[in-house]
């Protein structure tokens, strides 16, 4: 089941365009990550998903409703960018208020806390907690009431890494209950691993959509091998595969992705003077910068 | 009902939390003891009792210390949510805006009820002890309290239009106060100025009864004072209050709370955050 769909999404703030033509969906169960430069317009998307500001055309539906509509913010969790709460009030009571404009049992709020890891502090006022104990408080409030859809807003920022390990296996646990989740992030390596499907944004404008191993492909960039040579046979590996000896031990090797196992292959060939090797895909931010920059390309075009 | 109830919650521990309590009730508290010390000495009013001439003067102090009151503690409700960024959030949940309106105004006129209820508590109680014939006055009492109770909703509910229109704390606290002045002690003047200056003319006997009914501190004070003829020698528009039947005056101040409840909401819609 489909529980977002975006089609030709264009949002334009007096002179600025921050969504152009934007369409994609995420399924119940999926994990879309949001990426893209500052103000290319990923907060702008999730709002309007949310129905807190109007967008001037194209289609949204959550859970086949409009956005903002009473049905659908029932089943929508949103964690906004930079969250804040009221400073007097303490976390437990800010979560009990919350279950209770939700229609739950406020009495659920100490487990909630508890699941962020905020029990401790659970009795003290937002005033005095750190930032990323706010945001543990922003979390919380994502996730009450099973929500169909979770709408969040570089959701790990302020977070140790610890705890972004234990936000990351939360996510898993809700999208295997088949909650859809869509989350923005700049933190490519976390996303790259916890994620079924990215989207990119450059300008307003969706310049990727599909799994990273996908995406991948499209770039086409080239895949790194680390060779490691024997002590004193680096200069012959270099000279025989035509790498470039970086160190001592060490040729590097650059090849296009359906070049890599006849690489590979020759790389074995030379037996005895091969130590070890180290296959080095592109990583998310080479992708990420691929389709940013072929984005900017056709601007400027 | 139970978002509102919700809404209403959150917001009286903040303002419990923020003193706003404690500084409305120590204030209402405060002026009625000073009034009370000032109106122990005998007064001239024949046949009047002790509390009846109390609630002539709390009604008077009422007038200005009632709104003033309830624009404090409303100026702040949209403008303060917009700058903490504590909106985009709440406004996600499943609450319409009319109903978290609705919260903050339980919580700020149970807040005022309580002030007014520790002064006028406070007044009444100085008056029965001196005087023993003082009790004939309750009835004026209770109807000071109720109506002070609407004088303050009218305000709460312009407060948050006010707060709504402004989206800032600053400009919204300039805004209050601007219309406190204005509603308060500049309309008065103003009307005065226009009834001199009419000497009995169309003026005075058609429009200014309708424009002091307007405003619902004119319309609280001359309803108050109609329903107290032991009192209305002692205020300064009691010839006015004669000619106004006091039903007009008491629907003036019913219709303001909601008059401005309905304001507040639009204004409130018009707020992206
Ligand atoms: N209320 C607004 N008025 C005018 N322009 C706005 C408004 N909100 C956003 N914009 C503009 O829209 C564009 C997209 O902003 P948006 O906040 O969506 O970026 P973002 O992708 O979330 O960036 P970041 O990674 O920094 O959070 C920016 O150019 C921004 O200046
Ligand atoms: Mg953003």
């Amino acid at each position: 089941m489909t529980n977002l769909t975006l089609s030709q999404v264009t949002k334009t703030f007096d002179q600025t365009r921050a969504l152009d033509g934007v369409g994609f969906t995420v399924a119940s169960g999926e994990r879309v990550a949001l990426l893209g430069h500052n103000g290319a317009g990923k907060s702008t998307l999730m709002k309007i998903i949310l129905g807190l500001i109007p967008f001037d055309s194209g289609t949204v539906t959550v859970m086949g409703d409009a956005p903002g509509s009473h049905a659908a913010r029932r089943q929508v969790a949103y964690l906004p960018e930079n969250v804040a709460f009221h400073p007097a009030l303490t976390g437990l009571e800010q979560i009990r208020y919350y279950l209770r404009l939700r229609g739950e049992n406020p009495g659920a709020a100490m487990g909630l806390l508890e699941r962020v890891g905020l029990s401790d502090a659970a009795k003290r006022r937002i005033g005095t907690y750190s930032k990323g104990m706010r945001q543990r408080v922003g979390l919380a409030q994502a996730l009450i009431g099973n929500p169909r859809l979770l709408v969040l807003d570089e959701p790990t920022s302020g977070l140790d890494p610890v705890s972004r390990r234990e936000f990351y296996a939360m996510l898993d646990e809700l999208a295997t209950e088949g909650a859809a989740i869509l989350l923005s992030s700049h933190a490519l390596t976390e996303v790259e691993a916890r994620t079924d499907r990215i989207v990119i944004l450059s300008k307003g404008v969706m310049v990727a959509n599909d799994t990273l191993a996908a995406l991948r492909r499209q770039a086409a960039l080239p895949t790194h091998l680390q060779v490691i040579a024997r002590p004193g046979a680096a200069d012959a590996v270099a000279a025989q595969l035509h790498g470039a000896r970086m160190n001592g031990v060490m040729v590097n090797l650059t090849c296009a992705h359906d070049e890599k196992l006849a690489r590979l292959g020759q790389v074995t060939a030379l037996g005895a003077m091969i130590e070890d090797v180290e296959v080095i895909p592109p990583s998310l931010e080479d992708i990420y910068s691929h389709f940013s920059l072929q984005a900017d390309g056709r601007a400027i075009r | 009902m139970t978002r509102i109830f919700a809404s209403a919650g959150a917001e009286f521990r903040i303002a419990l939390r923020n003193r706003w309590v404690t500084i409305a009730v120590t204030m209402m508290a405060l002026f009625s003891i000073v009034l009370s010390a000032a109106g122990s000495a005998p007064t001239g009013v024949l046949g009047a009792d002790k509390l009846s001439v109390t609630v002539a003067s709390l009604t008077s102090l009422a007038v200005y210390l009632v709104p003033l009151l309830a624009l404090l503690m409303s100026f702040d409700a949209v403008a303060g949510e917009v700058e903490r960024g504590t909106l985009p959030l709440v406004l996600t949940y499943p609450v319409s805006r009319a109903e978290l309106l609705l919260g903050k105004f339980v919580a700020h006129l149970m807040i005022l009820g309580l002030a007014v209820a520790v002064g006028y508590g406070i007044a009444a109680a100085a008056a029965i002890t001196i005087d023993p014939h003082a009790s004939a006055g309750i009835p004026a009492l209770i109807r000071l309290f109720w109506t002070s109770l609407l004088l303050g909703a009218a305000f709460i509910a312009i407060g948050y239009a006010l707060s709504a229109i402004a989206r800032r704390p600053g400009a919204a606290a300039g805004l209050a106060i601007g219309l406190w002045l204005a509603m308060i002690v500049l309309y008065d003047l103003g009307l005065l100025a226009a009834v001199v200056a009419d000497s009995g003319g169309y003026f005075t006997i058609h429009v200014f009864p309708w424009m002091l009914i307007a405003n619902p501190a004119d319309a609280f004070r001359l309803y108050n004072l109609a329903a107290s003829e032991a009192t209305a020698a002692a205020a300064g528009i009691g010839g006015a209050a004669s000619t106004i039947p006091a039903a007009h005056a008491l629907a003036s101040i019913i219709l303001w709370p909601l008059v401005g409840l309905v304001l507040a909401t639009l204004a409130f819609r018009k707020v992206t955050p």
